[in-house]
C-alpha cells in the first residue's frame, strides 16, 4: 500500500537521455566561439559546459538533439549533423 | 563579454522532457536563478512528470509534489511553517504549475495565496493545454488553436474562447509583482525571477514555453516560436507592481500574425481561412493597444 515517495536530489542524472537522439546531434566547431554561454544557458538538458572560447563541450550522454544551441550560438559556431548513437570522438 | 553561466546547479539532466521542451529550459533557468535556499511546490503536469520519474528526482532543491489544484496552498503552508519557525530570512519558496495548474483548477488556491499575502513566488509555465494528459485545451488555451478538445474541423476554427488573462487577474490582487516572460528572450526569466525574489510578498510569473509535442511545432524552433509570439503582439511580454502597468515589451513594428501561427501545426488551419486568420490579427491588435506595446 505504502511505498517510498521520496527521491535523492539530482538522482535523474542515472538517465542517459542520450539514447533519445534520433536523426541529428550538435557539433561545436571551436572556431569562432566568444564565449558568451548562450549555448550553455539554455540548453534544456544542462548538458553543455565551458568556460573559455572554443572550450565548450556537449555531454552526449544527456543530449536529445533538439538543436536549439545550434539555434542560438551567434557565431554559427555549433552545427547540426548527423547522429551518431554514442557521439563523436573527441577529435573532431 | 559576460559569460551566463550560473553559479549553482539546482535542475540536472537526465529528466525526462521532451527534446527541445520550452519548459524544461525554463525552468532550470528559475531554479538556477533562485539557488539552493529554495523550497518549491509543484503541480501535477508535464514539469512534475519529467522532472521525477520515480524513484528520481532532477531538482537539487528540497521540493514537493502537491496534488493537480494545491500548488499555491502547499507553497503557502511551506512559507507559513518557515515563518513560525523563524527560518524564513533567506529562503525562497517557489510555487510551480502549468497554465492548466494555474488558470483553472488551481485558481483559487492560487488566488488564497495572493490575498492572504504569502511571501511566495508562483511561476506558471504557460504551454496553453494540458499537456501532459493529451493536449486538452485549458483557459490559457490560445483563441483558435487546435487542440484535442477543440479540435479544428468543418465546424470549428479550433478553441473558440479566448486565452483567460492570469496575469491582471493576479495584478488585480493588488500584489507587489505580477509579470510574463518568454524563453524568446531566456535572460528575461533570470531578471524576472531576481526581481520578484527580492520583493517580500506574493509574487506571479507567467512565463511562455513552447510545447514542441503539443503546438506541432519543430523543437529546433522553440525559441524562434516564442518570439514570434512576442513579435506579434500575441503574447505581450509585461509587469504589473501593485495593480499598475508598469512595463511592457515595445514592439514597433508588429509581425503579421501568420508569421507565428506558419510555425505550429495547432494552427495550421488558419492559414488557408482569411476570416478566421483575420480574427486572430485582432487579438494581436487588440494586444497592441491595450498594453501600448508600440
Ligand atoms: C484533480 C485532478 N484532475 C485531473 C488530473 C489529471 N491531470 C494531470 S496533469 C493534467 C494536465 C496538466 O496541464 P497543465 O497544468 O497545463 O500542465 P502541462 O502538463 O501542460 O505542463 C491533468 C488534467 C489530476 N492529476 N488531478
Ligand atoms: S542539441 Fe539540444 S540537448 Fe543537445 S546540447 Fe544542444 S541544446 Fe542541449
Ligand atoms: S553560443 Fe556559440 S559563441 Fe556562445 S559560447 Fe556557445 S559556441 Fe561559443
Ligand atoms: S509534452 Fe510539451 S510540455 Fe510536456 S515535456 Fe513534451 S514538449 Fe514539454
Ligand atoms: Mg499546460
Amino acid at each position: 500500500m505504502f511505498s517510498i515517495l521520496a527521491a535523492k536530489p539530482k538522482s535523474s542524472e542515472r538517465n542517459k537521455t542520450g539514447s533519445w537522439r534520433s536523426t541529428k546531434m550538435p557539433r561545436l566547431l571551436k572556431k569562432e566561439c566568444i564565449n558568451c554561454g548562450l549555448c550553455a544557458y539554455i540548453c534544456p538538458e544542462g548538458c553543455i559546459e565551458g568556460k573559455d572560447k572554443n572550450q565548450y563541450s556537449v555531454d552526449l550522454d544527456y543530449c536529445k538533439g533538439c538543436g536549439l544551441c545550434a539555434y542560438i550560438c551567434p557565431k554559427n559556431d555549433v552545427k547540426m549533423v548527423e547522429n551518431q548513437p554514442q557521439g563523436e570522438s573527441k577529435e573532431k | 563579454m559576460k559569460k551566463e553561466h550560473f553559479q549553482e546547479n539546482c535542475y540536472v539532466s537526465g529528466h525526462t522532457a521532451c527534446a527541445g521542451c520550452g519548459q524544461s529550459m525554463a525552468v532550470r533557468i528559475v531554479m538556477n536563478t533562485a539557488g539552493k535556499d529554495t523550497i518549491a511546490s509543484n503541480a501535477t503536469g508535464c514539469l512534475e512528470v519529467f522532472s521525477s520519474k520515480a524513484p528520481e528526482s532532477a531538482f537539487g532543491v528540497p521540493w514537493i509534489h502537491s496534488l493537480f489544484e494545491n500548488s499555491a496552498a502547499v507553497a503557502s503552508g511551506v512559507e507559513t511553517a518557515l515563518v513560525h519557525q523563524g527560518k524564513k530570512e533567506g529562503i525562497n519558496v517557489i510555487a510551480q504549475a502549468g497554465d492548466g495548474g494555474t488558470a483553472d483548477i488551481g485558481l483559487q488556491a492560487l488566488s488564497g495565496m495572493l490575498e492572504r499575502g504569502h511571501d511566495v513566488l508562483f511561476v506558471c509555465y504557460d504551454n496553453e493545454a494540458y499537456m501532459n494528459t493529451g493536449i486538452q485545451r485549458s483557459g490559457s488555451t490560445p483563441f483558435s488553436a487546435s487542440t484535442t478538445t477543440s479540435p479544428s474541423g468543418k465546424h470549428s476554427t479550433g478553441n473558440p474562447r479566448p486565452k483567460k488573462p492570469m496575469v491582471e487577474i493576479c495584478a488585480a490582487h493588488h500584489i507587489p509583482y505580477s509579470a510574463t516572460s518568454s524563453i524568446a528572450n531566456p535572460k528575461d526569466i533570470e531578471i524576472k525571477v531576481k526581481k520578484a525574489l527580492k520583493i517580500k510578498g506574493p509574487k506571479y510569473l507567467q512565463i511562455h514555453v513552447p510545447c514542441p509535442l503539443g503546438w506541432r511545432s519543430d523543437p529546433s524552433q522553440s525559441i524562434d516560436v516564442a518570439k514570434k509570439a512576442v513579435e506579434t503582439g500575441l503574447y505581450p511580454i509585461v509587469e504589473y507592481e501593485y495593480g499598475k502597468l508598469t512595463k511592457s515589451r515595445k514592439i514597433s513594428s508588429p509581425k503579421p500574425v501568420s508569421e507565428y501561427l506558419k510555425l505550429q501545426g495547432r494552427f495550421r488551419h488558419l492559414l488557408k481561412d482569411a476570416k478566421a486568420l483575420a480574427e486572430v490579427q485582432q487579438v494581436a491588435d487588440k494586444n497592441i493597444e491595450y498594453y501600448g506595446l508600440k
